[in-house]
C-alpha cells in the first residue's frame, strides 16, 4: 500500500525539483493531447519551447518574451511579498488597470508638451500611486473593518474594468478619434512614450523595472527587517505579534507594495506595448502573475524564471497556432496542465511517499 | 546563418522590407487575425468561412494561416508581425480594435498588404473594408415592429461606436414606421463576445416586457435565452439557423468570401491598391437570412421588398424626414444621409429614449 507521510519540514530539494518535473510532465501530457489532435507532438513542443528562443525568427521573439514577461514578473514580485505574509491580494489586475489609467491620464494632461524629463517621470509616479491607492481600499477595509481582502481586491477588479471602459469612452477618449473609444496613442507622443530602449530588443522601462524589482525583492527578503517580519508573519502570526510586528501595518505595506508594482506594470504597458487606454486594455496579466508567483515558489529569482516560462508558453503557443494550426483552446489546456502538474507535484515538497509493507500482509 | 539573422534584425529595426511581398512562384500566403474563436457561430465564424472560401477557390495557389482569440492591443501586433515574418503576403485583421496595431505593423512591413475590417485608418499598404449592416437592420426593424405584441423591442449593443449606433437607429426608424407605438430599449454590454453577459442582457430585456430581441454581439447566447422565454430574435453576423424557425425569424449574414477572394486575386495579379470598401446588400456583402414561417406571409413579403429596394439602391435606409434625438432637424423630406455622417454617427434619431453612453 502506498501512503503519503508528512515530512517534518518541507523538502528544499523537492521545492526546486517540482517545477522542473511539472514542466516535463506538461510536455508529455501536452504532447499526447497534440498527438490526439493529429499534430506532430515533437514539432508542436519544439515550436512552443525552442523556436521563440533559438529558432529562425528568435531575433523577434526574444524581445517579445521580455515584453510579455516584464509585467508578469513585476506584478508577481509584489504579490509574492504579500503571499509570504499571508496577505492575499487577488486583485492585481485591478491595480494594474488603475495604474495605467492614472499614468496615462497624467501623460495626456500634458499633451502636447515636449518635456520628456518632466512628463514621463510624472506618469511613472502617477501609475505607481494609482495602483497603490486602489490596493489601499482592501487594505484599509481589512485593517479597519476586518473584511476579507481576497474578496474585496478581486471584486475591485470588476470595478476597475468599468472605470476603464468609462475612461476609454469618456474623459480620456481621443478628440481626434471621430467618436470611437480609446485614448490618444501614447506611443505617438514622444514625451510620454515608453519606447524600446534598443530598437527591436523588446527591452523597455517596464522590463528594466521588473529586473530591479527582482533584485530589490531579494534584498528585502534576505537582508531587511521588513522581509524578516513578512516571513515571520507568514510562518506564525502569533510569533510575529510577540516580536512586535504591527499586523495592520504589515497588511497595508504588503498590499501597498504589490499595488504600486502592479500600477507601474500597467503604466509601462499602456505607454509602451499597448499604446492607449481602451476598453480591452487589460488582458489578464494580474491574474496570470498569481500563477507566476507560485510557480516561482514566491522567491524573486524563481519568479523571474517562472515569468519567462509563462511568457514562453504564450509566445510559443501563439506561434504554434499561427504556423501549425493548433487551436487556441489546446494551448490554454496546455497552460492549464502546467499549473495542474505544479500543484499536484507540490505534494512531494511537504509529503514523502511511503510504500508500506505491513499493510500487505 | 548568423549573418542573415543579423541582417534581418537590422532590416526590421530600420523598417526595411525584409520579408514578404515578393512571393515569386510560390503560393500567395494569406493570414487572418480573429478576435473570437472560429466556433463563435457569429462574427469570427463568418470571417473564417471567408478564409475557407479563399482556400477552396485558389486551391494550391494559396496558403492560409489564422490565429483566433487574439486580444486587441500588444498581442495583436505580435500576431500580425509573426504572420508577416513567416512570409504572409496579405493579412486580414478582422476587428475594429486592431486598427492601431495594424497601422503600426504595416509601417514595418511595407511590402505586405494589410486589410483592416471596420476601421478608418488607411496607409499605402493598408485597406479598410466594412459592410453596411444598417441595411440589414432596416429589414429587421420592419419585421420587429410588425411582430411585437408588447410594443417593446430590445437591443443588445456592444460598444457605442458609429457602426453600432447606425444599427440601432436603422432598426428603430423602420420598427417605428411599421408600428408607431413601438419602444426600443438598448443594453450596452461592452463586449463583442461574452456568452454569459449576452444571455444576462437578453434576460434583463425580456424581464422588462420585451418580446423581440436584437443583438449586435457575436454569440448565440441571446438566441438561447429568447428560445427559453418564447420571444423572437434575429441571427447576427451569421445565419444562426440552428435557432430557426423560432426564436430566430431572420438574420443578417456577413458574406466576406467574395471580397477576400477578390483581394487575394489582386495580390496575385500585382494590382492590389489601398482602398476603402463599404458594401451592402447590393454587392452581396450583407445578406438577409431566410425569413421563417413564424413571420406572417404579408410581413415577409414587405420585408423582402424592402431588402430588394435597398439592394437596388432604390431605397436608402436613412431617408428623411428624420430628426435627431434632441429634436433638431437632420434630414429633410426625401433627403438621404451621406456616408460621411454615417461613418461618424454619434447621435440617436428622434424617439429613442436613453442616452448614448460616453
Amino acid at each position: 500500500m502506498i501512503r503519503l507521510e508528512r515530512r517534518p519540514a518541507p523538502s528544499r530539494a523537492w521545492a526546486w525539483a517540482t517545477p522542473l518535473l511539472a514542466v516535463l510532465a506538461t510536455m508529455v501530457a501536452g504532447g499526447l493531447l497534440f498527438a490526439f489532435l493529429g499534430k506532430d507532438p515533437l514539432l508542436v513542443i519544439r515550436t512552443i519551447f525552442w523556436d521563440p528562443v533559438l529558432g529562425e525568427f528568435a531575433f523577434y521573439y526574444r524581445g517579445q518574451l521580455l515584453v510579455k514577461a516584464g509585467p508578469l514578473v513585476l506584478i508577481a514580485i509584489g504579490l509574492s511579498l504579500g503571499f509570504r505574509a499571508g496577505v492575499w491580494n487577488i486583485g492585481a489586475e485591478g491595480q494594474y488597470i488603475m495604474g495605467a489609467i492614472c499614468g496615462a491620464a497624467v501623460g495626456l494632461a500634458f499633451y502636447p508638451l515636449e518635456a520628456r524629463w518632466l512628463v514621463f517621470p510624472m506618469m511613472v509616479l502617477a501609475g505607481g500611486l494609482g495602483g497603490f491607492l486602489w490596493a489601499m481600499i482592501p487594505g484599509i477595509l481589512r485593517t479597519r473593518f476586518n473584511t476579507n481582502e481576497i474578496l474585496v481586491s478581486l471584486l475591485l477588479v470588476y470595478v476597475a474594468e468599468q472605470i476603464l471602459a468609462w475612461m476609454a469612452l469618456g474623459p480620456l477618449r481621443s478628440p481626434d478619434g471621430s467618436g470611437f473609444p480609446g485614448s490618444r496613442n501614447l506611443r505617438h507622443y514622444d514625451a510620454a512614450a515608453n519606447h524600446e530602449l534598443i530598437a527591436g530588443s523588446g527591452m523597455h522601462w517596464g522590463v528594466v523595472a521588473a529586473f530591479i524589482a527582482v533584485i530589490l525583492g531579494h534584498v528585502l527578503l534576505s537582508r531587511h527587517i521588513l522581509g524578516f517580519n513578512i516571513r515571520l508573519a507568514g510562518a506564525s502570526p502569533r510569533a510575529a505579534r510577540f516580536a512586535g510586528v504591527n499586523p495592520g501595518l504589515l497588511v497595508l505595506t504588503c498590499l501597498g507594495m504589490s499595488g504600486a508594482l502592479a500600477g507601474f506594470a500597467g503604466l509601462f504597458e499602456v505607454a509602451g506595448p499597448a499604446g492607449q487606454i481602451n476598453i480591452d486594455f487589460n488582458v489578464g496579466y494580474g491574474f496570470t502573475a498569481i500563477i507566476v508567483a507560485f510557480l516561482g515558489r514566491l522567491h524573486p529569482v524563481g519568479i523571474l524564471l517562472a515569468g519567462f516560462l509563462m511568457a514562453l508558453t504564450y509566445i510559443g503557443g501563439e506561434a504554434a497556432q499561427a504556423t501549425l494550426g493548433v487551436p487556441a483552446a489546446a494551448i490554454q489546456v496546455f497552460q492549464g496542465l502546467l499549473l495542474f502538474f505544479l500543484l499536484a507535484l507540490d505534494v512531494l515538497t511537504n509529503y514523502r511517499i511511503r510504500i508500506d509493507a505491513r499493510a500487505r500482509a | 546563418m548568423k549573418i542573415t539573422l543579423l541582417a534581418a534584425a537590422a532590416a526590421m529595426s530600420m523598417g526595411l522590407p525584409a520579408f514578404g511581398g515578393s512571393h515569386g512562384d510560390g503560393p500567395v500566403k494569406a493570414g487572418f487575425v480573429y478576435v473570437g474563436p472560429i466556433g463563435d457561430g457569429g462574427w469570427t465564424y463568418e470571417h473564417h468561412q471567408g478564409l475557407l472560401a479563399v482556400q477552396e477557390h485558389f486551391g494550391d495557389k494559396v496558403e492560409t494561416v489564422y490565429q483566433e482569440n487574439v486580444p486587441e492591443g500588444a498581442d495583436a501586433e505580435r500576431a500580425m508581425t509573426q504572420m508577416a515574418l513567416q512570409g504572409a503576403d496579405i493579412i486580414f485583421t478582422t476587428s475594429f480594435g486592431y486598427m492601431d496595431p495594424t497601422i503600426n505593423v504595416a509601417a514595418k512591413f511595407p511590402d505586405v498588404k494589410f486589410e483592416h475590417a471596420t476601421g478608418y485608418k488607411r496607409a499605402d499598404n493598408v485597406s479598410t473594408y466594412s459592410a453596411r449592416f444598417y441595411e440589414g437592420r432596416a429589414v429587421q426593424g420592419h419585421i420587429a415592429g410588425k411582430m411585437t405584441k408588447t410594443n417593446k423591442i430590445g437591443y443588445i449593443a456592444s460598444f457605442p461606436i458609429p457602426e453600432v449606433i447606425r444599427g440601432i437607429n436603422s432598426t428603430y426608424i423602420h420598427a417605428k414606421k411599421a408600428n408607431p407605438d413601438v419602444e426600443l430599449s438598448v443594453i450596452w454590454v461592452y463586449t463583442w463576445f461574452d456568452p454569459p453577459k449576452e444571455a444576462d442582457a437578453a434576460k434583463a430585456l425580456i424581464d422588462n416586457g420585451v418580446d423581440v430581441v436584437l443583438q449586435h454581439t457575436d454569440s448565440t447566447a441571446p438566441q438561447a435565452a429568447a428560445a427559453e422565454a418564447g420571444v423572437i430574435s434575429f441571427g447576427q453576423a451569421s445565419d444562426m439557423s440552428e435557432y430557426a424557425p423560432l426564436p430566430r425569424v431572420s438574420s443578417i449574414i456577413d458574406n466576406w468570401a467574395p471580397y477576400y477572394i477578390a483581394r487575394v486575386q489582386a495580390v496575385m495579379d500585382g494590382t492590389w491598391e489601398s482602398v476603402d470598401t463599404w458594401d451592402g446588400i447590393g454587392p452581396g456583402m450583407v445578406e438577409i437570412g431566410e425569413i421563417t414561417e413564424a413571420v406572417p406571409a404579408d410581413v415577409k413579403a414587405e420585408a423582402e421588398a424592402m431588402r430588394d429596394a435597398l439592394g437596388s439602391g432604390e431605397y436608402h435606409a436613412f431617408t428623411g424626414p428624420l430628426n435627431k434625438q434632441d429634436g433638431s432637424p437632420w434630414l429633410a423630406e426625401g433627403e438621404t444621409a451621406d456616408d460621411g455622417t454615417l461613418v461618424g454617427m454619434n447621435f440617436y434619431v428622434e424617439g429613442i429614449t436613453g442616452e448614448i453612453p460616453n
